[in-house]
């Protein structure tokens, strides 16, 4: 260290110029990189909490659903519908033609298994829950589910069919774990 | 010369500094804990994964019917090497109350992984009563609660004694030179071959003590890893950045004349 | 020779349309570019820019904490927890606010026997030194509610122990206390406001580093020499010699601060906060954090009955307690350094050309250390003597000894400029050799 400091004292020409120019851009984005590396931290705490995450995924119990029941569960934070779909209601979310609905899709593609129908019960028009999960529950015009706030009418495949709702009710990823069981998220 | 001065008073600092800290903490009577050697402890120390797990066993099966664990939970033990079955295994053992059911009623559900360790009492009273009086403290943060806790906790587990004989223990009081005022109200909770190990290792009351003191460790300083790694790292940037910014301090203040 | 230029980007076209509305380029450019600095200041003059950037540091961390904190007796010490354990770099950021505030105390204490030693109070810069003891009034009172915030065993019992304090004052006392709790004891809405409390002080405590930056700005920095800049040859530009040489002194600061957040971060706090808050059993010995210690001495070193008995024979209607002489002489230890300027009349600054002050500047510093060590220790035997002793020699030292050698002493004679000892009288042509020692003077 002695000597190159000898060297930038002493001589006041290009090369001591250049290498200071150099050392101090070096210095400079080095504590650039630190600063950076030290605001990842102060970022990433706003992220959802290990506790949080921890209760991304939820198994539910479906067993004791009768036929033509719903409940409803909280996932995270939101209300999740789980029906049990009658016969009828299975017919009745098929036998509708694409020229009926809003936001076209057929039922198939909504259910893994046909007599279970689960939902985001969170109305795509703006964020109210639906009515109809609960017995004595209005169920709407096409007996599925029915948005008090704005009007918006679902079927029997959670899919808007009158009312301002943009979109059908959203289908969560979810697997079966078992028969019984379901794993959400 | 300054430069002498300089040190000498940041040495007398240092050193009233610390005697005035660790004086501040050594509090009570008791006799000062033998010094043990842990996987965790000095700059680059990690958790002994063996341990750990004889440790759960040791907390499971010996200290968990008194001492909760409150601040854990059972997915917490994925982090030092239970599967998820495990855990979920390990979890559904506990009832937990259920969110109210259409009847509004609260019902136990099995616990699940996200749930925090179940304590063993339901509140301090109940604990109280169910141990002639005596609270036996949660263990989340023992090691923290207590001045040099790792070492502490080792000693007192091991540290029952008859008492002499001009010192008279009352019924339900045991002897132990660690524990403040010699008199405790816990029954020397460990004995050799108390509980069976998964991995055969013979559970000495040492072996135990050992194994329980590391993860209750853990349970108190789950970060403990990941700190240490981060500070290493976080030291060795700044000697070098530092290392450069005296080097362009020098520079630009060579010419000053 | 060192130059005044101006930076480069105050060319810039942008820069100097919004200069021109609003001269905040140029501001900057005048208080921290070519603001004129003494030439020989050494690395005791480092701590200010560096207790600028803890609290910087500070506030950064706590409001980050406070996004996650929870200002409710049941919730919490279990929330301090969540964050230990679930919060993303959780632990980070509270070992960092944790320590951060044992630090900034480390480096306020020695930024303020600088000024002692090189006698920085002095005309003009008294209302400089007085707004740095605002400062520290502040910041123990936001350390004070902050360490409350966890809920831990010495959270509650040191709020209980300093708010009780105010129940010392006369007739009004036992209401205020009450005011402070909002209940009958430190409960819940005591907490509440606390937490209220510290979060707003360290903005006002921004607002008294602005006025006392300010006011440092109109003299400019004291030296170690302790005698006024006498024109362009003493003083150099502030960038890029003194913010190189304070972000130098930042990373050796910034590595000691590492070794306690990372390998020692419960080092500096005392077990007993990571025990639940229990308002029916009190912990075997209560201490304040160490940066307390001093003035915890000061409160306990006056005599349980000595000046009760005092004050009721001789004012016979005005009953002095014990508490109160103690809470006063507490208070009063601090209060010393407010008139400090005007008890120390000697006209020579540093103690480089005070040859007595100088031995008693380190008495006085090996004081403060005793009154902290006996701070710790238990109020009994012989720690009462001791503290007894070291608490009458820091009044002693600020209101007879000063004084006197203001009187008494016999100064060295000053240099005539700061360029000349600087330089040992060589003039112009000095050699880098030369310059030297000077940087680390």
């Amino acid at each position: 260290m002695a000597d190159t400091e000898g060297t930038a004292t002493t001589e006041h020409g290009h090369d001591g110029e250049t290498r200071r120019d150099f050392l101090q851009l070096a210095t400079g984005a080095f504590g650039a990189v630190g600063l950076a590396a030290v605001a990842w931290p102060f970022i990433d705490q706003m992220n959802p909490a290990a506790d949080t995450l921890a209760l991304a995924t939820i198994e539910v119990d479906i067993s004791k659903i009768e036929v033509g029941q719903a409940i409803r569960v909280k996932w995270r934070g939101k209300p999740v519908f789980i029906r049990h779909r009658t016969k009828a209601e299975i017919d009745s979310a098929k036998a509708v033609s694409d020229g009926d609905m809003i936001d076209p899709q057929s039922d198939a593609d909504r259910v893994q298994k046909a007599e279970w129908l689960i939902l985001v019960g969170v109305c795509t028009h703006l964020g109210c829950i639906p009515l109809g999960t609960s017995q004595g529950e209005t169920k709407g015009d096409f007996n599925g589910w029915f948005c008090p706030c704005h009007g918006s009418h679902y079927d029997t495949s959670g899919r808007i069919r009158k009312g301002p709702a943009p979109l059908n009710l959203e289908v969560p990823e979810y697997a079966f774990v078992s028969d019984t069981v379901v794993k959400i998220g | 010369m300054n430069k002498i001065r300089t040190a000498l008073v940041a040495g007398v600092f240092a050193a009233t500094a610390s005697l005035g800290f660790s004086s501040a903490n050594a509090a009570g009577d008791a006799v000062h804990p033998p010094e043990h050697h842990w996987s965790f402890s000095g700059l680059f120390g990690t958790y002994d994964r063996a341990a750990l797990r004889r440790g759960f066993e040791v907390y499971k099966g010996v200290c968990a019917g008194c001492h909760g664990l409150r601040l854990v939970a059972y997915r917490n033990l994925m982090d030092i090497g239970f599967t998820e079955d495990e855990v979920k295994a390990i979890a559904a053992e506990v009832d937990v109350p259920a969110e109210p059911n259409e009847d509004g009623e609260i019902e136990d559900r099995p616990g699940i992984p996200a749930d925090k360790f179940k304590s063993p009492f339901a509140n301090e009273n109940a604990a109280r009563a169910g141990n002639n009086g005596a609270l036996p403290p949660d263990l989340s943060l023992i090691i923290k609660a207590r001045h040099n806790g790792a070492n502490y906790l080792n000693a007192l587990l091991t540290g029952y004694k008859d008492a002499p004989v001009d010192k008279k223990v009352p019924d339900g009081m045991y002897y132990n030179t660690y524990f403040p005022g010699q008199l405790i109200a816990m029954a020397p909770p460990l004995s050799d071959e108390g509980v069976d190990y998964a991995d055969k290792t013979k559970a000495t009351v040492k072996q135990q003590a050992e194994d329980v003191v590391t993860f209750l460790t853990w349970a108190a300083q789950p970060e403990l890893e990941e700190r240490k790694r981060t500070g290493i790292k976080v030291i060795l940037f700044l000697l070098l950045l530092t290392g450069l910014l005296y080097v362009v301090k020098r520079r630009i203040w060579a010419d000053v004349h | 020779m060192a130059q005044f230029q101006k930076p480069g980007w105050l060319e810039n076209g942008l820069v100097r349309w919004v200069d021109h509305r609003l001269p905040i380029f140029t501001f900057v450019s005048h208080e921290l570019y070519e603001y004129p600095t003494p030439r020989n200041l050494n690395y005791w003059w480092n701590f200010g820019s560096l207790a600028g950037i803890i609290l910087v540091i500070m506030i950064v961390t706590g409001i980050t904490l406070a996004m996650h904190y929870t200002p409710h007796t049941a919730m919490a010490f279990d929330s301090v927890e969540r964050i230990m354990r679930d919060v993303n770099y959780g632990w980070l950021i509270r070992y960092i606010h944790m320590n951060g505030a044992s630090m900034f105390f480390i480096i306020v204490y020695i930024h303020m026997f600088r000024g002692l030693y090189f006698g920085s109070y002095k005309a003009p810069r008294e209302i400089l030194w007085m707004l740095g003891v605002v400062i520290l009034l502040l910041m123990m009172a936001t350390a004070f509610m902050g360490y409350v915030l966890p809920w831990g065993q010495m959270s509650f019992w040191g709020a209980t122990v300093i708010t009780n304090l105010f129940s010392a004052i006369p007739l009004v006392g036992d209401y205020i206390v009450t005011l402070l709790w909002g209940g009958f004891a430190v409960d819940n809405p005591t907490l509440a406001r606390f937490f209220s409390l510290h979060y707003l002080m360290p903005f006002v405590i921004v607002g008294v580093v602005v006025m006392h930056i300010w006011a440092l700005h109109v003299h400019g920095s004291n030296n170690p020499i302790g005698i006024d800049t006498k024109g362009e040859q003493d003083v150099i530009p502030f960038h890029p010699y003194y913010t190189v040489k304070d972000m130098f002194g930042l990373g050796v600061f910034l590595v000691f601060f590492s070794l306690f957040i990372f390998f020692a971060p419960d080092y500096l706090g005392h077990p007993d906060n990571y025990i639940e808050a229990n308002p029916l059993s009190t912990p075997a010995h209560i201490v304040p954090e160490w940066y307390f210690l001093p003035f915890y001495a000061i409160l306990r070193a006056v005599p349980a009955n000595f000046i009760g008995e005092w004050s009721t024979a001789w004012m016979g209607f005005i009953l002095i307690e014990a508490k109160l002489a103690g809470v006063l002489a507490m208070f009063g230890s601090i209060a010393v350094l407010f008139v400090l300027p005007w008890l120390d009349r000697s006209p020579v600054r540093s103690s480089r050309f005070r040859p007595m002050y100088k031995w008693f500047f380190w008495i006085f510093l090996i004081d403060c250390l005793v009154l902290g060590y006996v701070g710790a220790k238990p109020a009994e035997g012989v720690y009462i003597a001791i503290g007894r002793i070291a608490t009458i020699w820091y009044f002693a030292h600020f209101l007879v000894i000063i004084p006197l050698l203001a009187k008494f002493e016999k100064t060295k004679d000053l240099p005539k400029s700061i360029s000349e000892p600087v330089l040992g009288g060589g003039g112009g042509s000095a050699s880098a050799a030369a310059s030297k020692p000077m940087e680390k003077a």
